[in-house]
């Protein structure tokens, strides 16, 4: 084949662009695509597919694509996780001449996609999931305001997954850091694929991000159930609403300034170039504008969480709600003032520096009145330690050592001794882990017997619990010390033997964490298999206080039967308090909308879009933009798109709950 | 525990009897609301970058070499246009006149298309005479944020050809009524952004 032909089929992609000489890229490649293949063959051979396409992958249904969410983020987990776990052994053992196990090529491959994975593709999940699931529950609602985009939300993010972890195999991920900065990113230092996979993933699951925020706003606003007026909404719908206030207000300026990014990589502009007048700074500013905003993005929905579990387990009402309420939106407005604390040392000067020091500092006023709204509602309290709760004590305990770290960071002086080292890591790591992860846990133990009908197994949810906690102790402590060393992050091999006692400990707390991961898989496994035992029958397991524990576990597809009428904060404790005699007859037809499978294609057109523009394969580009377009015009010509759910289904599926109530007496 | 007082001495309400319809697409217009405003952010970054920006030439062409005011004032003026048609369309929709309605939504595809072609006009003569988005960071900045701009009046039209069919075959249905109170609302809000760019970066871009 002549070489401009084979240039125009596959752009840049050649034999050359396979890892082939990265063992351990190779052999990782191996045991995936055998898993892979293994989990095609027994879905094929079980005849799942079917099912899947029907009642899963085209599902409208927002409990289905929560859990979906909650999936993924899970396997990504294991996927960032391997990344982190890699680097603290080659930490540990690159002392004394050592070079340790990985190159450096590929080194900074791995803290780029770990930073990269963690974010967007764990911890984003995972929050979405959780909101996705629980919010319309939470607010009497049947659905989302608008199905089919959250769907298509759902498998924009898998696409933007997709990307990342094509990049493992085919080519090579960025080798910037996780938010790339120019001009290292620009194409003079990185003419290679690996920051076109950072570009188009991101913009690919980001699209998916900004969709999923606008529906679930339109949701809490428009859907709520009557008598649930703003103040009487549960505490963990009021921090998604912000939560998604935020993603809307900041995931378009990432959109934006990925696009400026593009550009001057693919076309040759001069926005962030050091030539013809561009500006590098001006990346650092917009990116860190997403950035903060994004970390709250991630903290403030873990924060409903904790605030349900501690009401539900102390048996009490919330302590200070209005205040929770207003804490949690001074935060969401705090969260866009401080973005230039990233980078004091950018030298903008002391007045610059001073006031995005003190508005950090603000910020742990409403958190700080946080914590004690959670600690005064446990008081007097009859507190029940189950899952959810011993993860939220963890939480406390943990959350305030990295919220405090944050402060002494927040301090211009202080920050310029440990800007870039490794207690800068250690404090980030403190709060997302002792704050998002164990919000994750709690959340995924609280609200698990809602979504499947049985609780998880207590035993290894604690001995997943006591791993990850003191595995977090072990791995991240010896980083602030280190840090105050004054060791650097992103360092491959040192210098000095003296710090390898330190890096040691840190990679024990690794393995101590990887215990903890698996004991939540074996968690799972063993209470699938012990479902029968652990069943929830009544839907109200946890002796619960809002709505979504008033309905089944799981919940029917059309949630309640009738649109409940809420006169209180705590709705099904002011139902169970007032004699609440759930309805048995005159059930009505219930209208839903339907499932359909325009989400996934128009994904799958938008990897394809970003799998052609990484690797220049221009006409590949070209095809899937314009059948991108069109499948999205043609979706808008399907005028009928709800269906409604006979009355004698719905009799029928409520007949069968009052038995399994009845039978339990 | 308020509420528990109103109610109290009468039986406690917890659910409703009827089913009670969230009409189809009672959402929409607050969930396009909110699409459009994360659109202006995406357009006030690129207002942003080319505050920053806007001034450094590199020893390039600076706006006053390079901008004829009196054709953008034109292209204004097409853009201005387009929205006042459109405000006709959306009049004449409400009194359920559909051949009226296709009408007026034609003329506004066509001085969107009118506006576009100008647009690509001037482009092509920056480019043609070296003030390429290469050439500074003041070019950068200003294709780009023009250009984005323009890209959005292209989809518009591409929308409202997508509209024009959809009427044709479906009337003025209720459906066909929030789409196009959709896209009207996406043309203004363009017309605004233009508004901004002529401001900040023609009319300024003269003072400089």
């Amino acid at each position: 084949m002549p070489d401009t032909l084979t240039k125009f089929i596959f752009g840049r992609l050649t034999w050359d662009s396979l890892p082939l000489h990265e063992p351990i890229v190779v052999a990782t490649f191996v045991a995936v695509a055998l898993g892979g293949i293994a989990l095609l063959g027994v879905i094929t051979y079980f005849k799942l597919w079917g099912y899947l396409w029907r009642e899963w992958f085209t599902s409208v249904d927002h409990k289905k694509i929560g859990i979906m969410y909650m999936v993924l983020g899970l396997i990504m987990l294991l996927r960032g996780f391997s990344d982190a776990i890699m680097m603290r052994l080659q930490q540990a053992i690159a002392f004394n001449g050592s070079e340790g196990y990985l190159n450096s090529h590929h080194y900074d491959q791995i803290f780029t996609a770990h930073g990269v994975i963690m974010i967007f593709f764990v911890a984003m999940p995972f929050v979405t999931g959780l909101m996705n699931f629980v919010v319309p529950l939470q607010i009497g609602a049947r659905d989302v305001s608008f199905p089919f985009l959250n769907n298509f939300s759902f498998w924009m993010t898998v696409g933007g997954a997709i990307l990342v972890m094509a990049s493992l195999f085919v080519g090579e991920f960025a080798r910037t850091g996780w938010l790339a900065y120019p001009p290292l990113s620009g194409i003079g230092y990185s003419p290679d694929v690996g920051v076109d996979y950072y570009i188009w993933a991101l913009q690919v699951a980001g699209v998916g991000t900004t969709l999923s925020g606008i529906n679930l706003i339109c949701t809490i606003i428009k859907m709520r159930a009557p008598g649930m007026t703003m103040m009487r909404m549960p505490i963990f719908t009021w921090t998604s609403l912000c939560t998604n206030v935020l993603i809307v207000a900041s995931f378009p300026v990432l959109t934006a300034v990925l696009s400026l990014l593009a550009l001057d990589r693919y076309v040759g502009t001069n926005f962030f170039t050091n030539d013809f007048g561009g500006n590098p700074m001006m990346y650092v500013n917009l990116i860190w504008i997403w950035g903060h905003p994004e970390v709250y993005i991630l903290i403030l929905p873990l924060f409903g969480v904790f605030s349900e579990v501690t009401s539900t387990f102390s048996g009490k009402r919330l302590f200070g709600y209005t205040s929770m309420v207003y804490a949690t939106v001074v935060i969401t407005i705090l969260s866009y003032l401080v973005w230039l604390h990233h980078f004091f040392t950018m030298g903008s000067g002391a007045s610059v520096n001073s006031f995005f020091g003190i508005t950090t500092m603000i910020i742990s006023i409403p958190t700080g009145a946080k914590i004690f709204n959670w600690l005064f509602t446990m008081y007097r309290g009859r507190i029940r330690f189950e899952l959810p709760m011993m993860w939220t004590v963890a939480f406390m305990l943990t959350f305030t050592v990295g919220g405090m770290t944050g402060v002494l960071l927040a301090v211009p002086p202080a920050d310029f001794v440990l800007h870039n080292s490794l207690f800068l890591i250690a404090h980030f790591h403190n709060v997302i882990i002792g704050g998002v992860l164990f919000g994750l846990f709690a959340g995924i133990a609280y609200w698990w017997p809602k979504a499947f009908g049985f609780k998880l197994d207590p035993f290894w949810g604690k001995v997943s619990f006591w791993c990850w906690v003191v595995g977090f102790w072990f791995a991240f402590m010896p980083l602030y010390i280190l840090g105050l060393m004054g060791v650097t992050r992103r360092m491959r091999v040192f210098d000095d033997p003296s710090l390898q006692i330190w890096f040691v400990i840190a990679a024990f707390g690794a393995v101590l964490i990887a215990c903890g991961i698996a004991a939540f898989l074996i968690q799972i496994f063993v209470s699938i298999r012990r479902r029968e035992a652990l069943a929830d029958t009544t839907g109200d397991p946890w002796d619960g206080r809002t709505l979504e524990w008033s309905t089944s576990s799981p919940p029917p597809a059309y949630n309640f039967a009738f649109t409940p009428v809420i006169r209180d904060n705590d709705a099904w404790y002011d139902m169970k308090q007032a004699g609440y005699i759930r309805p048995l007859a005159g059930f009505k037809p219930i209208h839903m909308p339907s499932n359909t499978g325009t989400g996934i294609i128009l994904a799958a057109f938008s990897v394809a879009l970003g799998f052609g523009l990484i690797w220049y394969i221009w006409w590949l580009a070209a095809l899937s933009f314009v059948c991108l377009i069109a499948t999205a015009i043609g979706h808008t010509f399907n005028y009928h798109r709800d269906f409604h759910i006979p009355a004698s289904e719905v009799t029928q599926t409520e007949e069968a709950r009052t038995t399994l109530l009845a039978a339990q007496g | 525990m308020t509420s528990t007082a109103i109610t109290a001495g009468t039986e406690p309400v917890f659910h409703l009897e009827e089913e009670h319809a969230h009409a189809e697409g009672g959402s929409t217009m607050l969930g396009f609301w909110l699409y459009l405003m994360s659109d202006c952010l995406i357009f006030a970054m690129l207002f942003a970058a080319y505050g920053v920006l806007g001034g450094n030439y590199a020893a390039g062409p600076a706006p006053k070499d390079l901008f004829d005011l009196d054709l953008v004032a034109v292209n204004t003026a097409m853009l201005l246009f387009s929205s006042i048609t459109y405000g006709f369309a959306m009049l004449t929709m409400d009194k359920g006149r559909v051949a009226a309605t296709q009408a007026w939504l034609a003329v506004t595809g066509l001085f969107g298309l009118a506006f576009l072609s100008i647009e690509l006009y001037e482009f092509a003569h920056m480019i043609h005479e070296g003030a390429t988005p290469q050439r500074s960071a003041f070019l950068s900045s200003f294709f780009t944020l023009v250009g984005t701009h323009g890209l959005h009046v292209t989809f518009g039209t591409i929308w409202l050809v997508t509209l024009m069919v959809q009427v044709a075959r479906f009337g003025l249905i209720e459906a066909n009524r929030r789409r196009l109170m959709c896209l009207s609302m996406f043309w203004h809000f363009l017309d605004v952004v233009w508004i901004g760019v002529f401001t900040f970066v023609y009319l300024m871009g003269m003072l400089r």
